[in-house]
């Protein structure tokens, strides 16, 4: 069986680890906003102005980590605007959600087609190569998939460690979580509900970009409209599969991306070459509904998940 | 801060805030422009112009809004009952593919039956795609908002594999494009020799439809009851999760006449590019409406206008027409915080 076979290389998963990064960013990214009680919908458009944002910061003559932060501070300020919105103002999340969604993205074509009026085909720059692990990366089959990847994979597997410990070992996250799950409490410490949803939707919408960042600066060295293409959804999705747990959602994520770089060799294959190419697309988004309704009976929704509080009615 | 409801808001109140939201967008718009290298002060007025300055123009903007009063009525329907369809991209297609499916003249029907049958079939077709999303949040609890937009990206490649397959038109020089329908399933133009044809007509009609159920048929209450609160309207005894799917079909329904009208009013064939995203655009027409399905005859015009100056603009002045999105957008965002503003004031703690 060929698709067996496929099971047992190594670029197989180190197409899986590499198409997994920028859903583990944005998820994550996602993830904290949720847990903050804010139901992120504009992740798919700060992926969009992240992705341009961090590789128009490298064509301008940044460095890769300068253009990183670029992608991060770009969605830092969408994630300013949605939450100045839905936090004090209490506005309907959905709305807000996709209102900056469309509002990244075409901003970010208007940008892009100020920026580069004259071009048909994309400039490329100079993305992030892969930095082989000293030792760890002799490891077979394990070592080219998991350390011969570039820095923002590493990078993106570390900040769910970071995120894990942050959220469930200190003050930090017990306070963000509280605003997740019942805000009265945060107020009984002291704390202001609002600057912390507040700052976690900031820093989860950072991290949404840089995801989208990793799409131009690592995955390809180029931006192209469309490139998103739906990811955004699909991690919203994962946090759902992930209940809301860091190590979950990574978990989620790497599997999801499993799946896609099989249907990606399943297509070159003699059987794929029987079924139209359409199905094989569709697969990602059908898994994700699957998974959506697997976890529905388990998940632990954070209680105050769109609740805007101490606002009234609205 | 804190927000403090307003008993009785004034005149003052309430036309202050959307009026300085509108007038923003405008500000923001001509800003941009003016980065893009065009005259700030020139561009809402070529907007307007190339919107509503010709018998040519309005027409354009009339055909252009026709479908985004389906897709504005199929959200506002669906929102008033908290009900989050962003599927209406996928709906929409559905009617489209209905449309081609029996109106290229597979079926020997007498012509007289033909549009109103599509006009049926269309509707059940959107009503069925919205109806898996309802049921999975009934059954499992699977929130809707998901579903929807990710049945978007499935139904628009399912459609992309019948273009390229046995949907395929013989004749179409190797585009994925469908057959052509037969003069007996178009939509005929309202005046002879003007381009505007019927849809525009049924659009304003579903949009009365809307608005009695609305406001004088239980079912309007009931969906407006689930909407306030799901909890209270199942004690009150309302069947919520019947509501819910009776408020999907008639979403999916409308979603689907706007694909419906463009395929047998405007474009004859279905292709890949049938809608630049105008279920998503119905969601901007269905909240600047404020849900009411009159407004959304008018919020839809005020978009197609943008829309369709924004195209002639971009040619005069040599802006990106992504002027047009960026506006609606900023027309979106600022207006429901203005609306909110006429209903609260602002306290400092």
């Amino acid at each position: 069986m060929e698709i067996i076979d496929i099971l047992f290389t190594a670029s197989f998963w180190a197409a899986a680890i590499r198409i997994s990064s920028p859903l583990i960013f944005a998820t994550l990214g996602e993830l904290i906003c949720e847990r903050a009680g804010v139901l992120n919908l504009g992740i798919e458009g700060i992926m969009v102005a992240g992705a341009f944002a961090g590789w128009m910061a490298v064509y301008s003559g940044t460095g890769l980590w300068a253009g990183v932060c670029v992608a991060m501070l770009v969605g830092m300020l969408f994630g300013l605007l949605h939450s100045t919105l839905t936090v004090p103002f209490g506005l309907s999340q959905h709305v807000v959600g996709l209102g900056v969604t469309l509002l990244a993205t075409s901003s970010t074509y208007y940008a892009y087609r100020l920026a580069l009026p004259e071009v048909t085909s994309p400039p490329k720059i100079e993305a992030f190569q892969p930095y082989e692990i000293p030792i760890l990366s002799d490891i077979p089959l394990l070592g080219p998939a998991l350390f011969s990847q570039t820095p923002l994979t590493y990078l993106a597997f570390i900040l769910v460690a970071v995120v894990g410990v942050v959220l469930y070992r200190t003050p930090l996250g017990l306070a963000v979580r509280a605003a997740g799950e019942n805000p009265a409490t945060v107020v009984a410490q002291g704390l202001s509900v609002t600057a912390i949803r507040m700052g976690s939707v900031m820093v989860g919408s950072g991290l949404m970009a840089v995801g989208g960042a990793f799409l131009t600066m690592s995955a390809f060295d180029s931006f192209f409209f469309e490139m998103v293409n739906g990811r955004g959804w699909i991690c919203i999705a994962l946090v759902v599969f992930g209940t809301w747990r860091p190590g979950k959602a990574l978990l989620g994520a790497v599997l999801f991306a499993a799946f896609d770089a099989l249907q990606i060799r399943v297509q070159q294959t003699s059987l794929g070459t029987h079924i139209p190419y359409q199905i094989f697309l569709m697969m990602p988004f059908i898994l994700s509904i699957f998974a959506l309704i697997l976890m529905s009976r388990r998940a632990e929704v954070p209680a105050a998940l769109m609740v805007p509080f101490n606002k009234g009615e609205r | 801060m804190r927000l403090e409801p307003i008993k009785n808001p004034t005149l003052v109140r309430k036309l202050v805030p959307p009026a300085i939201a509108l007038i923003s967008t405008v500000v923001i718009a001509s800003f941009l422009a003016m980065v893009a290298g065009a005259n700030p002060f020139s561009v809402i007025g070529l907007i307007l112009k190339g919107s509503f300055g010709s018998q040519f123009a309005i027409l354009e903007t009339l055909n252009r809004a026709t479908p985004l009063i389906f897709t504005g009525l199929a959200v506002a329907v669906a929102f008033r009952a908290k009900f989050w369809n962003i599927g209406a991209e996928a709906q929409l297609y559905a009617g489209a593919l209905m449309t081609v499916l029996l109106g290229t003249g597979v079926f020997p029907w007498p012509s007289f039956a033909i549009l109103p049958l599509i006009i049926v079939a269309s509707i059940l077709a959107g009503a069925v795609v919205l109806l898996v999303p309802a049921l999975l949040k009934i059954r499992f609890g699977v929130d809707e908002v998901v579903t929807t937009l990710l049945f978007n990206f499935i139904f628009l490649l399912f459609i992309s594999m019948l273009l390229e397959g046995v949907l395929k038109d013989p004749m179409g020089m190797g585009w994925p494009k469908s057959a052509r329908i037969i003069p007996e399933a178009k939509l005929p133009r309202i005046v002879d020799g003007l381009r505007l044809h019927w849809g525009f007509g049924l659009a304003v009609f579903s949009a009365i439809c809307i608005w009695i159920i609305q406001n004088r048929r239980t079912l309007g209450y009931e969906m407006r009851a689930v909407g306030l609160n799901r909890d209270a309207a199942a004690f009150a005894g309302i069947p919520v999760n019947v509501v819910i799917v009776k408020t999907a079909l008639l979403s999916g329904g409308l979603a689907a006449l706007a694909g419906f009208s463009e395929v047998a009013g405007l474009k004859g064939s279905l292709t890949l590019d049938l809608s630049p995203g105008f279920g998503y655009t119905g969601i901007i027409v269905a909240m600047l409406a404020l849900l009411n399905p009159l407004g959304v005859i008018v919020a839809a015009l005020f978009v197609a206008g943008i829309f369709v100056g924004a195209d002639s603009m971009s040619r005069a002045a040599d802006v990106p027409t992504y002027l047009a999105d960026i506006m609606l957008a900023t027309a979106l965002l600022l207006m429901v915080l203005a609306i909110m503003l006429t209903r609260f004031r602002v306290v400092r703690d």
